[in-house]
């Protein structure tokens, strides 16, 4: 019984170090000043451009209303649970990405590594979206809009040969802001332009991070609300606006036919999963920055929730948008119709409308049979639906679409100005994430902390990606930035994810794990939780898995859009076997670190030990 | 409104008007400008015939040159524009966009990126000067110590902060092991 006791007293006085050394690095590390901080900090993270321009085409394409019903499911199975454990995996271990799964078991430190690889692909390419959105904001400060009207040709006779093939909102992406190339092997040169907003971009960003969470818990009291007043100005404007009735009918019809479709529940699961930003280490980042006490199941709840809401609520506003700009150009197309109709014939003014357009049509045919049919290759049948179909996503949607609708509103210089900092605010606060993902571990680190301050840690970061930032300011640049958005993050935070989870149950110990969420907040986590985090959430990420490596081992090779300036449209192209070898260095780096890490820490292990056996 | 004669007639004076101020000539009258073959659309032909030359037609080119002269003029008296009369064959020429000498865009920019660069300054400045406050406070009060007269918290006969900063330390190798937890 003495040895016993003797050996309980001695588990308690290390019990007693080890939370002296806790309260050691809790002193030195800096806090939230009030959970909403922490709670702003990952709304404005996970509420980024995914849910403005990726969750109403997806919507659009696998059944409309009828899409919720996939969306909820997943959102229940597999969103809340997955952020509810990375959530309390930062908040227990206190670190950033390297160091919680390195505390978690030392063979998965390469977790931690793919984690930040992954993080820093991202804020590379992701930093260049923010960078038109001032591109945009700049440019709307004039009357009338430089999108609204084709600029002319150099004689001035009438407009642009390329513009008048396509749009002029098209034209002023592709051309006067991009100025994109015809293919991915002619790179171009480096466009100033873009080049003065990305570093503008990191400028701001940079602003923000500089001071860790100080600067960054101020921050996203803006990042995360101003979105939302704007999103409800524009949701006022677009519902009066002519046609957007049109427009929310056509979404919310729901097709449940699609719900047999497996891709509407694959894009359901997709969406949830990288729409809350898991994997990335970010949210782990953020979450170790909080008093242990926090009660993280709440709040990982309600910023999944939220986000989600955020997406429908988008979607709302932009199916307004569209409904006005599908009926604005139907109704300019029959217009045009009527016009043609009544030059040809000579009739009055006014005997064509849109109401008798096709009585009037049969009966011209009627009567004159012969100039009709010369006039027939120029008469286009005008359609609401096929306006309503063109489904739209990333950047065509968010610059293309939404600067035409904008160009067809009064005082569409205000409304620019607006959209175009709600893209900013929900662009830079996912880059504040990404950023912490990166620089969490990194001023974690003792080494490279005790060495160089803060600021510069910060400012080194920034700077490099800037410069790498700068390839996607090149002409052939759009080409690059589609490869880093479609491969660079996918398939590595699928993989990185089923790894966490696995690790968090099987490894580390699921009844451990409860019993630390006991201690933290003290309340114990529902069977519900631990029976997603054990079965379900893990067989979704594999079958989400495999499904992705079937598609990209069926599909073949791999194509990509380029731009036809002498047609006016996009036409596929095979990517060139460089890029391809780009592809896969993106994929393997990312998801090589965690087996690779695995393995480093086995050889130091084992010499370890054979030194200690020497010794000895 | 509608069209009736009376804006036919408005239309042949326009037409004479910018054949006057074109040729300079003073002798084209209103009954030079023939119009034929009204329709309901309101479109028409017409001639402009020279009187002094025996009623023959003033050739096409010359009439193209007077009407592209003064085509505002005829525009608004009809309140109409370049898009709504439409001269066949006198394409306008399109106005040209108002480009001022620095584009705004370069404005704006440089007035955000001022901004920007004001607060980085600002923060690392402030930066800056807080760590050497907290490290010359932290010397100040190494300094008050040796001196006895910062109130020390005693422990087990040991002053804390000695324990924390100097001699004691915390035992590496816990901290250093592994595996904290003894693997079930």
């Amino acid at each position: 019984a003495g040895l016993a006791e003797h050996l309980q007293e001695r588990r308690q006085d290390g019990a007693a170090e080890v939370s002296a050394r806790e309260q050691d690095m809790e002193k030195s590390r800096p806090l939230w000043d009030n959970p909403l901080q922490f709670v702003f900090a990952c709304i404005s993270y996970a509420v980024g451009l995914g849910n403005v321009w990726r969750f109403p085409y997806l919507c659009q394409m696998y059944g409309g209303g009828g899409f919720l019903i996939p969306y909820i499911i997943m959102l229940i199975v597999e969103g809340m649970p997955l952020l509810y454990l990375e959530l309390a995996v930062g908040q227990r271990m206190r670190q950033g990405s390297i160091g919680a799964w390195k505390i978690i078991s030392p063979y998965l430190c390469g977790v931690g590594i793919a984690s930040v690889v992954v993080s820093f692909f991202l804020s590379m390419y992701y930093n260049v979206i923010n960078a038109w959105a001032f591109w945009y904001l700049f440019h709307s400060f004039q009357n009338p809009l430089p999108w609204a009207a084709c600029p002319l040709n150099s004689n001035r006779t009438e407009y642009e040969e390329e513009c008048k093939k396509t749009s002029s909102t098209q034209y002023f992406w592709y051309r006067q802001t991009l100025n994109i190339s015809p293919s991915l092997e002619a790179s171009g040169a480096v466009q100033w332009e873009q080049a003065l907003c990305l570093t503008l971009a990191w400028l701001v960003v940079y602003l923000c991070i500089l001071r860790g969470t100080e600067s960054t818990g101020k921050v996203v009291y803006f990042t995360a609300s101003l979105p939302y007043c704007v999103l409800i100005i524009y949701l006022i404007r677009g519902l009066t606006l002519h046609g957007a009735v049109n427009g929310l009918i056509y979404m919310f019809t729901p097709k449940m036919e699609q719900l047999s479709n497996p891709k509407t529940w694959i894009s359901a699961a997709t969406q949830i999963f990288f729409s809350l930003g898991l994997g990335f280490g970010s949210l782990i980042a953020f979450a170790s920055y909080n008093e242990p006490s926090n009660n993280c199941e709440r709040h990982a709840i309600i910023v999944s929730l939220i986000n989600s809401a955020t997406s429908i609520f988008a979607s709302i506003v932009t199916f307004s948008i569209y409904g006005f700009k599908a009926t604005f150009n139907y109704e300019s197309c029959i217009n045009k119709v009527i016009l043609l109709l009544l030059n040809a014939f000579d009739l009055e003014e006014g005997s064509l409308t849109a109401d008798n357009l096709s009585e009037m049509k049969d009966y011209l045919m009627a009567t004159h049979p012969q100039e009709y049919a010369t006039l027939l290759p120029q008469l286009k049948n005008c359609s609401l639906e096929a306006e309503l179909d063109t489904a739209v996503q990333g950047t065509g949607l968010a610059f293309i679409v939404y600067s035409e609708a904008i160009k067809n509103m009064e005082v569409s210089q205000l409304y620019s100005v607006l959209y175009f900092v709600m893209l900013l605010m929900l662009g830079i606060g996912s880059m504040l994430g990404n950023t912490a993902a990166i620089l969490t571990p990194l001023t974690d680190n003792k080494v490279i902390a005790t060495h160089l301050p803060k600021e510069a840690i910060s400012g080194i970061v920034c700077f490099i990606n800037c410069i790498i930032g700068l390839i996607f300011t090149m002409e052939a640049g759009n080409y690059w930035f589609d490869i880093f958005n479609d491969y660079a993050v996918t398939l590595s935070l699928l993989l990185i994810v089923l790894v966490e989870t696995i690790a968090v149950c099987y490894i580390y110990g699921l009844r451990r794990f409860e019993k630390d969420l006991h201690t933290m907040t003290g309340r114990k986590p529902n069977w519900y939780w631990k029976v997603m985090w054990a079965f379900a959430s893990p067989l979704l990420i594999i079958s989400l898995f495999i499904f992705y490596l079937t598609d990209y081992i069926l599909t073949g090779t791999l194509q990509y859009q380029a731009w036809d300036a002498t047609q006016g449209q996009l036409v596929t192209k095979d990517y060139p076997s460089y890029a391809l070898a780009v592809i896969g260095l993106l994929v393997a780096s990312s998801t090589m670190c965690i087996p690779l890490g695995a393995l480093l820490t086995l050889i130091r292990k084992r010499l370890k030990r054979e030194r200690v056996s020497t010794v000895a | 409104y509608a069209w009736d004669v009376n804006e036919e007639y408005l239309f042949k004076a326009m037409v004479a008007f910018a054949m006057r101020r074109y040729s300079s000539k003073t002798t084209t009258q209103i009954s030079n400008v023939l119009l034929c073959n009204v329709t309901d659309r309101v479109s028409f032909w017409f001639v402009v015939t020279d009187s002094s030359k025996n009623m023959t037609t003033v050739p096409g080119s010359q009439v193209e040159a007077a009407i592209r002269m003064n085509r505002n003029r005829i525009n608004s008296a009809f309140l109409l524009s370049d898009k709504t009369l439409q001269f066949l064959k006198i394409s306008s020429t399109l106005s040209p966009p108002v480009e001022p000498s620095t584009p705004v865009w370069l404005i704006v920019f440089g007035v955000v990126l001022c901004l920007i660069v004001a607060g980085i300054v600002f923060l690392v400045f402030a930066g800056i000067q807080q760590r050497k406050k907290k490290n010359k406070e932290s010397t100040e009060r190494e300094n008050l110590e040796e001196k006895g007269e910062v109130t020390k918290t005693i422990e087990n006969g040991i002053p804390c902060e000695t324990l924390d900063l100097k001699a004691g330390h915390i035992n590496g190798v816990f901290a250093a092991d592994d595996e904290r937890f003894t693997s079930l």
